[in-house]
């Protein structure tokens, strides 16, 4: 076992720091990349003329999953101490599904916002002041709703223990399944292209 | 004389090229996604921990909130959390850094593909004011259904979706089924 480095104190908090932003330099320039700045191609996602959302984000999934995945069948990397937030089924849901509406009538999602803002999009400053008004009412009302907040809570759970299915079982259906949802995709940008906002310049 | 404003005229469409580049179109999909998942694998091996944005927002909303009502912040759970204990400053956070690294590394690739440019994204039936609202409202949705579920689209979605969490994939599944839901009231507004 040798990974994750910061796990084995490779090195201090501070050093944590400069990763993040190195990191984050990373994770902003492929979602800019991507045409994750632009509400409109976001947007398009619901409409099914431009799926990069659906794309890019499965591919991400896949990759990074069959790299933990090795690194840990090897016995490079110890999964056990990768940080993983506990299962909250209904706020999870629930949260989900707000979020998804707030992502179609907003355009963006937090990350993508701040994308959108540093290439200087107004409306993506708009939507981060919104995140922080919204935070803020969660923040006030959190002492009437933690018992829902921290209603049915199962711990940490992965997949592959729900299904009862092995880790390596689970890690092939995903990719089965991203590799199938990348061809219904590539139809649908076909049969809405009319409408697709990447098509109009 | 037509051959002199042939080439007046080319001059002028070059001018216009210069003054005016065309952004680059974005970069196939897929490949980013691969890029996108090794950054991600990068913070699993390196930090033991995935990707985030809205943990960073909650850290500047608890840190405002704290140094114009301090008692008020501290008699509250939710902010207490981002809080801490006082000896170190909430903003010193692993998050807030990575969203800096975000910031950067979107005006880096906006740069380098021409893209940088002061403007509101909007569909063709809508006004700039209804546009600017409705993001103001998708966001402020946006962030407290992140702090409900406990993480948004990169700390749920795509750090909890790699890591096969099983709270993470109901999340996502939602987040899709809430988009499709509701597409068909905001479609005057994209389409």
């Amino acid at each position: 076992m040798n990974a994750p480095f910061y796990k084995f104190n490779y090195f201090n908090s501070d050093i944590s720091l400069v990763v993040a932003f190195l990191i984050g330099i990373g994770f902003g320039f492929a979602l800019e990349k991507g045409g994750f700045g632009s509400a409109r191609i976001l947007a398009a996602q619901f409409y099914l003329s431009n799926m990069r959302v659906l794309k890019v984000m499965f591919s991400a999934i896949v990759t990074a999953m069959l790299g933990v995945y090795f690194l840990g069948v090897i016995g490079w990397l110890d999964l056990k101490l990768i940080y993983m937030t506990e299962t909250y089924i209904l706020p999870q849901a629930l949260g989900g599904l707000i979020l998804g509406v707030g992502f179609v009538i907003g355009g963006y999602c937090p990350g993508t916002s701040v994308v959108s803002f540093s290439t200087g999009s107004i409306d993506g400053l708009m939507y981060i002041l919104g995140a922080f008004f919204g935070i803020f009412v969660f923040g006030e009302i959190y002492p009437l709703i933690s018992n829902f907040y921290n209603s049915t809570n199962l711990g940490v759970i992965t997949l592959p223990e729900v299904l009862h299915l092995p880790y390596g079982m689970v890690v092939f259906l995903v990719v089965i399944m991203a590799l199938g949802a990348f061809l219904l995709a590539e139809l649908s940008e076909r049969k809405f292209a009319f409408r697709n906002p990447e098509n109009e310049k | 004389m037509e051959s002199v404003s042939k080439i007046v005229s080319d001059l002028f469409e070059k001018d216009q090229e210069f003054v005016e580049p065309k952004p680059k179109p974005y970069s196939d999909p897929y490949l980013v996604g691969i890029g996108l998942g090794l950054v991600l694998l990068a913070a699993f091996v390196i930090m033991g921990r995935g990707l985030g944005a809205s943990g960073a927002m909650s850290s500047i909303v608890a840190y405002g909130v704290n140094s114009l009502a301090p008692e008020h912040a501290s008699s509250n759970d939710f902010y207490k959390e981002y809080i801490g204990d006082g000896t170190t400053n909430p903003l010193k956070d692993w998050l807030v850094f990575e969203v800096l690294g975000v910031l950067a590394g979107g005006f880096i690739s906006g740069t380098l593909s021409g893209r940088i440019r002061v403007r509101v994204e909007k569909g063709n039936n809508i006004s700039k004011k209804k546009r600017l609202l409705f993001a103001f409202i998708g966001g402020s949705l946006m962030g407290f259904g992140a702090k409900l579920a406990r993480g948004c689209t990169s700390g749920q979605a795509l750090t909890g979706g790699a890591l096969l969490n099983f709270g993470s994939w109901i999340f996502m599944i939602m987040i899709f089924v809430g988009g499709y839901l509701f597409a068909y009231f905001l479609r005057r507004q994209w389409l």
